[in-house]
């Protein structure tokens, strides 16, 4: 055995190569033989770690037949997977002869003469007549047929179209709340919220709608939108313009919606603008009239298309 | 015995040469280089868990009627999803362990690979030979992340729901083509409709066989290249010194593959992760208070936070502001991570040998520099994404806190590399 060291001429340890190809031992620094002592011990706590993984593996089906909670056949578990883990290490770096060696890295790139020969066989063996008119026929048939297969998508979803666009509230719908009960003016206190649906669309995602009762006076909507908050219920959509959240919080105090996912705030008496947070568009709005029963009706779809925005939104 | 057998195998397939340099294969011994071996692992504990849990679980949005041993939800409507996965967690024998195993291990999945990563840029080790298994690598990481969102989010319950919503925000938002993509990867409006189940096979199927492929590709690569070696002794870019596949080596890795198994076995068996049944069944009118990511998207949650609410008009075009964080910046980040090797070679180093030794940190001041300010950049994206949490743990508003983190994303950052490449070329000038 030939064993190296740093002061070893550093030509013969760069080479690393031996007769056979095999690597070469290489001694740097600590590592000897390992001490018939050591190897003793190293056994006595090999044979410890077996002994406790295979005792856990025992305990993991006793656990299991019995019905054990998922503590006790999780911890069992771990001890045996881990009493043979340990075990190996410890077997490796007590009783096998971990010695440094070192090798020659094969150098990657081929040689010239290689890549000649085979850029040859690749080229020129068996020349084909017509080979450019075949091969541009050959990309446009696989071209066609990918396009072909990738239409196939098309049966994943039809074109977004309007279902973006609308929502199913149209005017003279009735206002009802999550349990199916209609809203009417007396419904709510200043200051409170509830969520509502289109009657017969309760749970809807898109048509989810929040409304507000606030004190008439506070109001600073725009003129185009005064008529669309009775007794000063005002409608907006639940769903967040950044990102699609529920917008599920209203401090009465400041009048702000928030979305609870990355706290964009509303400001509910002016239209529902922006105030905070990452959101740059208003919550569209549902215009509202109370009928002569004094029930809540939409007078119309929201103002805008609901939800987070994309390319085509208006 | 073990001679018979290899002697019936030799004479049909001429084995003997491969398997002696098999054995005699080097592979240098250093702990950073284990990082990836951990990722390994734990894969393969993925792939078990997975196919225990596949057998139970039913990947439908159907609404069906809770009934079972959780008491709490006992008649309430549910998802067929939700209902099976409540049903492993508390009929299925070993069923809560193994999930929790499941989700312990892509948690430490990504982490190893992530910490990986990050050795082979603090030592240059992505330089010529080895760019190919450096972009084979950051696919992995990529799919590992969408796979571990995958998974989280067809389980039916309110934070998958919340993030699904996001995560249909986010796709929504790419100019021109995200409403068609968001169609046909939701098939609607509804996020948590059809794509519950195309997710899962993507979780199950997809995914999982092009990790395995890629994966294979990647131990292939190094195995034909060979590891790099930090300098010392001997160690140059023609030779490589280490130790021998086996025993001892073999050996070592196998006791670490036990040993990670053992780690994820003791995290599924005493921390709780992932609790479905607290955070009750998804409903599209409500929402999940302090929602939070797993640990590997925080940054990107953090981003969609900090950006302000600022959109783009062209003409009656939109892009929203959920764009830029969402889609462009984790793009950028990744196209440049993909670039990293190239941009060294080109603009850094000025280098294009072939390197089998590797940098250490202080050797390359610009790559040291620049990783460390990348990293505190998420980091403070990461703790940006927790501002609600922190704001209430602290006592702080999210205002102020978000304010803070605002300015530290960017300022932080700038003076971390500065301080690095300092430091970096200090130690470099007394060597």
């Amino acid at each position: 055995m030939i064993i190296r060291d740093e002061s070893a001429n550093a030509n013969e340890a760069d080479a690393g190569v031996s007769e056979s190809g095999a690597p070469v031992p290489f001694r740097s620094g600590a590592s000897g033989p390992i001490q018939e002592g050591s190897q003793r011990i190293g056994t006595l706590f090999i044979l410890c770690a077996f002994s406790v993984a295979a005792a856990s593996a025992i305990g993991f089906i006793f656990a299991y037949w019995t019905g054990s909670n998922h503590v006790l056949l999780g911890g069992t578990l771990a001890l045996s997977l881990g009493g043979f883990g340990a075990g190996l290490v410890i077997w490796a770096h007590r009783l096998m002869n971990d010695e440094q060696v070192i090798e020659a890295r094969e150098m990657l790139p081929s040689s010239p003469r290689e890549r000649e020969a085979v850029s040859k066989d690749f080229v020129a063996k068996h020349q084909v007549q017509r080979r450019k008119l075949l091969m541009g026929m050959s990309a446009g048939v696989l071209g066609t047929l990918a396009a072909a297969i990738l239409s196939l998508l098309r049966s994943l979803g039809k074109p977004p179209g309007p279902a973006l666009m609308a929502t199913v509230w149209t005017r003279g719908q009735r206002l009802v709340s999550l349990e199916g009960n209609p809203v009417s003016v007396g419904t709510l206190q200043p200051g409170s919220t509830i969520s509502v649906f289109p009657e017969n669309q309760i749970g809807s995602e898109n048509a989810q709608t929040v409304l507000v009762r606030v004190n008439e006076e506070l109001l600073r909507l725009p003129k185009s939108r005064a008529n669309w908050a009775p007794s000063g219920y005002l409608a907006y959509s639940r769903v967040c313009t950044h990102a699609g959240c529920t917008v599920g919080v209203y401090e009465a105090e400041t009048c702000l919606l928030q979305c609870p996912c990355h706290q964009s705030t509303f400001d509910v008496l002016a239209a529902a603008q922006p105030t905070g947070g990452p959101a740059a568009r208003p919550l569209p709005q549902l215009p509202l009239y109370a009928d002569e029963d004094g029930n809540l009706r939409a007078g119309g779809d929201f103002s805008e298309p609901p939800g987070p925005g994309f390319w085509g939104m208006p | 015995m073990i001679s018979r057998i290899a002697d019936w195998f030799d004479s049909r397939l001429h084995l003997a040469k491969f398997a002696r340099r098999a054995l005699n294969h080097v592979f240098p011994d250093h702990w950073s280089f284990l990082l990836g071996e951990i990722a390994l692992y734990s894969f393969v504990l993925l792939i078990a868990t997975g196919i225990f849990l596949a057998m139970f679980f039913n990947a439908s949005s159907a609404s069906v009627v809770y009934h079972g041993s959780y008491k709490a939800l006992e008649g309430v409507a549910v998802s067929a999803a939700y209902r099976s996965v409540l049903n492993i967690s508390f009929e299925v024998a070993a069923g809560l362990l193994i999930r929790q195993m499941h989700h312990w291990a892509s948690l430490v999945f990504v982490a190893a690979i992530v910490l990986h990563l990050a050795r082979i840029f603090f030592t240059a080790a992505y330089r010529r030979p080895r760019e190919i298994n450096w972009i084979i690598g950051l696919t992995l990481l990529l799919l590992a992340i969408g796979n571990g969102f995958f998974g989280y989010s067809i389980g039916g319950d309110l934070l998958s729901g919340t993030g699904l919503r996001i995560a249909y925000s986010v796709l929504l938002s790419i100019p021109v083509i995200g409403p068609w993509l968001t169609f046909i990867f939701f098939g609607g409006t509804v996020p948590t409709g059809p794509a519950i189940p195309r997710m899962y096979a993507i979780h199950v199927f997809i995914i999982p066989a092009i990790l395995t492929t890629l994966l294979t590709l990647h131990l292939g690569i190094i195995w034909r290249q060979k590891h790099t070696n930090y300098p010392g002794p001997g160690r140059t870019d023609r030779s490589i010194v280490g130790s021998r596949l086996w025993p001892s080596y073999a050996a070592k890795s196998f006791g670490l593959c036990f040993l990670v198994f053992a780690f994820i076995a003791a995290l599924g068996a005493l921390v709780q992760i992932n609790p479905v049944w607290i955070y009750g069944p998804d409903n599209p009118a409500a929402v999940l208070p302090s929602a939070q990511p797993d640990w590997y998207l925080g940054w990107m949650e953090g981003a969609l936070r900090l950006f302000p609410g600022v959109h783009l008009r062209l003409g009656n075009r939109l892009i929203p502001e959920i764009f830029f964080p969402g889609i462009l910046l984790p793009a950028l980040i990744f196209a440049f991570l993909y670039a990293y090797p190239f941009v060294d070679k080109w603009f850094v180093s000025r280098d294009d040998e072939p390197h089998n030794v590797l940098r250490l940190p202080y050797q390359q001041p610009f790559n040291t520099a620049f990783g460390c300010a990348a990293f505190v950049f998420l980091l403070a994206l990461f703790f940006a994404g927790s501002d609600d949490v922190i704001a209430v743990a602290s006592g702080g508003s999210v205002v102020a806190i978000r304010t803070i983190l605002r300015v530290l994303v960017f300022v932080a950052p700038a003076v971390t590399a500065v301080l690095v490449f300092t430091a970096c070329s200090i130690v470099r000038r007394r060597d």
